[in-house]
């Protein structure tokens, strides 16, 4: 049986929910410190505007579509979850799953051509705060897709609905470090 | 989504919580129970400070008697020199101070004082100390890989951490950087535990200013931890990379820069001084509140002073970097808010002096840890402005002097303040009184030998002693004389501070085996944990009898009251609460 600790709320708020949003707050610092690396580096470093050329931002520009997308569907799942419909909920979710696959087969796609053309995580330091932070992000990406996949198929079953809002936090949260990466790794020449 | 506050049905089957699962070995090891948790990183953490401490053994010997075969060791190498104080330092800190005193004491107290029956992620709680435990194989695995452990220094500066043509350590060094960055996971999700444990899932009636202190010292250090870890996580990436890939993040030659390592790692670094002093000043304020009798001085501007505490600790870390080459109009700034970070830790020994003050007090075993918790530390923390301040940092700096002032500091957090939360608080842990007349003799076989190792090495330090040095004979000024003196009688100091630590095991061996049973509340304190059995029973208190909170923790000789104490639990007006000594059962 669970504890009666997990059943309290004392802030009002659900427990769940403060623990993804301290979970943030220390990403938000894992990110923080890599990308203010990279601007200040970048600032010492015009140079770096010639690696930066290299990136397509056309593609950059998709997958930022991609991204929204499926933050719009982590917010309908939200939505029919509040409802109690926990298979409509599941659906949109399936389709958040699925722009993050899209997401992530753009950006192999990105990273291939990038390396076949010879530009490396060891060519510069741009090139290795690109493949780096991008990398971390993807990383993020995936682990988020497989915990939704988890919380998508219990809310199918009408089980642990309150999972789909604290997964589509993490989601915008996923989201919103892209928005950063983008303009820092592909806007800026 | 808000589930209801208490559910009496489903307390039914809990009383049976314990027979399921597996049985024995499995059982203890899959346990989500915090106390069986706090335990495991609590032994964990004490076995790490043994490896320590034998490694501090082994290279002091060599300072003092340089190439004598070490007994128990061998003769030492250069290398082995170098990777003994890294892991020396890494282990100390990051799994000893850590786990024993956040972990093991914030898993163990911080349910038990806010009359919570587990923490609210059981289970995230277990998956932390697997973390950890993992961790810890890795570190340990590192010091037998070819080439060594690690031997790039606890703070891990490139080029030389970055470079194995540097170090010499290649395999060493890049577990190194993964044991750490694995702790780190660790403590990332016990602290998320702790935050939102103590938020949440306080008993009924316990409002944010009832909360004992050293719950609230845990919780601000587990938010401190995690607001400063990211960006050195980012950094042990980029470190791994420029070990592993070639990546060139620290590399000038390839466009990078070595000091940014020192920016991130600092920036975490400073904040972590408070991550572990916090809990041992709260485990003093429990225990000289207790044995003195009196309530806390100034509760409220305790809570303020280490939320300032914790807000200058993210604006001091360059003071580390003074010689690094770093801008020296930065050095100012960064001077004058390490100066101003002593003030709220000084206010903190005040409030202490000042509860302290007029109080009846009584000098058990823990009370003298405590009480010398305050002293030592203040001469660390005295010590600390002379390397605040950039001028005289200079002369000082990578000088016995930093070493012997850090030890002051992190000695009385890691070590007395362990020992003072330990002894405070066995009798609820383990059920059982140890021995105060072999507690005695170990806080003065340990207190003693402390000071007359770091004494002689702030000496040495001022007379210009250099650190990371494997041989002085090799350096005519340092040789001889005074010199080689006082580094031998900094390595007695330590054999002999070693020795007595047998005492203290002799006193925990002896007091499981014939030690006198410990009544509820032996010390007859106020906080939630001592209304329940010694040890708590799973769950910590009958799922109908959780407690219900009434007042602040430390209401001690409140005038008008027959009892010089007034458990948190009692209610207002009511007469001594009916407890009947053998079911515990509590008539109300």
């Amino acid at each position: 049986m669970r504890p009666i600790a997990t059943t309290r709320a004392a802030t009002g708020t659900a427990t769940g929910k403060l623990a993804v949003w301290w979970v943030l707050a220390s990403e938000v610092v894992i990110f923080g410190g890599l990308l203010a690396s990279y601007v200040m580096f970048r600032l010492g470093h015009p140079e770096w505007a010639d690696a930066a050329a290299v990136t397509n931002t056309h593609i950059g520009a998709f997958n930022t579509w991609v991204l929204l997308t499926s933050s719009l569907t982590a917010v309908l799942a939200h939505q029919a979850a509040e409802r109690g419909d926990g298979r409509k909920a599941a659906k949109f979710l399936y389709f958040t799953i699925g722009g993050a696959a899209v997401f992530i087969l753009v950006k192999t796609y990105e990273w291939w051509y990038e390396i076949s053309h010879g530009y490396t995580i060891t060519s510069n330091g741009f090139w290795a705060f690109y493949y780096t932070a991008a990398g971390l992000h993807a990383f993020h990406v995936i682990a988020g897709a497989v915990i939704m996949a988890f919380v998508a198929r219990d809310a199918a079953r009408g089980r642990e609905l309150h999972r789909v809002e604290l997964i589509g936090i993490y989601w915008h949260f996923v989201d919103i470090v892209w928005i950063f990466l983008f303009p820092l790794l592909y806007i800026a020449k | 989504m808000v589930e209801p506050a208490v559910d009496l049905t489903h307390g039914e089957a809990h009383d049976d919580h314990a027979d399921h699962g597996p049985q024995g070995w499995l059982k203890y090891l899959w346990s989500t129970d915090h106390k069986v948790i706090a335990m495991q990183y609590m032994f964990t953490g004490m076995f790490m400070a043994l490896v320590g401490g034998f490694m501090a053994y082994v290279f002091r010997m060599q300072l003092a008697f340089p190439g004598i075969n070490v007994p128990g060791f061998g003769a030492v190498s250069p290398g082995e020199y170098n990777a003994l104080v890294t892991n020396h330092g890494t282990i100390m800190i990051f799994w000893v101070a850590m786990p024993v005193l956040l972990a093991a004491f914030g898993n163990y107290l911080i349910p038990l004082m806010i009359g919570a029956d587990d923490m609210v992620f059981p289970k995230i709680n277990r998956l932390s100390f697997q973390v950890f435990f993992v961790s810890t194989i890795v570190i340990l695995a590192s010091l037998f890989v070819e080439g060594g452990g690690f031997a790039g220094a606890w703070t891990a500066y490139p080029p030389l951490s970055a470079d194995s043509t540097y170090n010499l350590t290649d395999l060493g060094s890049t577990l190194w950087v993964i044991g750490v960055g694995l702790e780190f996971v660790a403590f990332l999700l016990g602290g998320i535990n702790f935050i939102t444990t103590l938020m949440n899932s306080r008993a009924p009636g316990m409002r944010a200013f009832d909360v004992p202190i050293v719950v609230w010292m845990i919780v601000v250090a587990s938010i401190l931890f995690m607001l400063s870890v990211g960006p050195l996580l980012a950094g042990a990436i980029m470190l791994i990379f420029d070990q592993t890939l070639g990546t060139g993040f620290f590399d000038p030659g390839m466009g990078g820069d070595p000091i940014l390592w020192q920016h991130l790692f600092w920036f975490f670094g400073h904040p972590e001084v408070y991550v572990v002093l916090l809990p041992a000043m709260g485990v003093v304020v429990e225990i000289i509140t207790t044995f003195a009798r009196k309530k806390l001085f100034a509760y409220r501007t305790v809570i303020f002073t280490i939320v300032a505490t914790g807000v200058l600790s993210f604006f001091v870390w360059a003071h580390h970097q003074f010689i690094a080459g770093i801008d020296p109009r930065m050095a100012n700034i960064f001077t004058i808010t390490t100066l101003l970070i002593s003030v709220p830790i000084a206010e903190l020994c005040f409030i202490y002096i000042a509860t302290l003050y007029g109080g009846s007090i009584r000098l058990t075993t823990p009370m003298l840890w405590a009480l010398a918790f305050v002293a030592e530390f203040l001469i660390g923390g005295v010590t600390g402005i002379f390397l605040g301040a950039a001028g005289a940092d200079i002369y000082f700096h990578d000088t016995y002097f930093v070493l012997a002032h850090f030890h002051y500091t992190f000695f009385p957090i890691a070590i007395i303040g362990t020992f003072a939360a330990f002894t405070y608080w066995f009798p609820k842990m383990f059920g059982k009184m140890m021995d105060e007349r072999l507690g005695k003799i170990h806080f003065w076989l340990t207190i003693i030998p402390f000071n007359m190792i770091f004494i002689p090495l702030f000496v040495l330090g001022m007379g210009g002693q250099h650190r990371r040095i494997y041989n002085y004979d090799q350096f005519p000024d340092l040789a001889g004389g005074v010199f080689q003196d006082m580094r031998e009688l900094a390595t007695w100091s330590l054999l002999i501070m070693l020795a007595a630590q047998f005492i203290f095991f002799y006193n925990c061996w002896k007091t499981a085996r014939s030690g006198p049973r410990a009544s509820k509340n032996p010390w007859k304190a106020n906080s939630l944990e001592w209304t329940t059995e010694s040890p708590p029973p799973h769950g910590n208190w009958h799922h109908l009898r959780m407690p219900v909170v009434y007042r602040g923790p430390y209401e001690y000789s409140v005038p008008d009251r027959e009892d010089d104490y007034w458990p948190q639990n009692e209610p207002d007006g009511a007469p001594l609460q009916v407890v009947d000594d053998d079911t515990g059962e509590q008539g109300r």
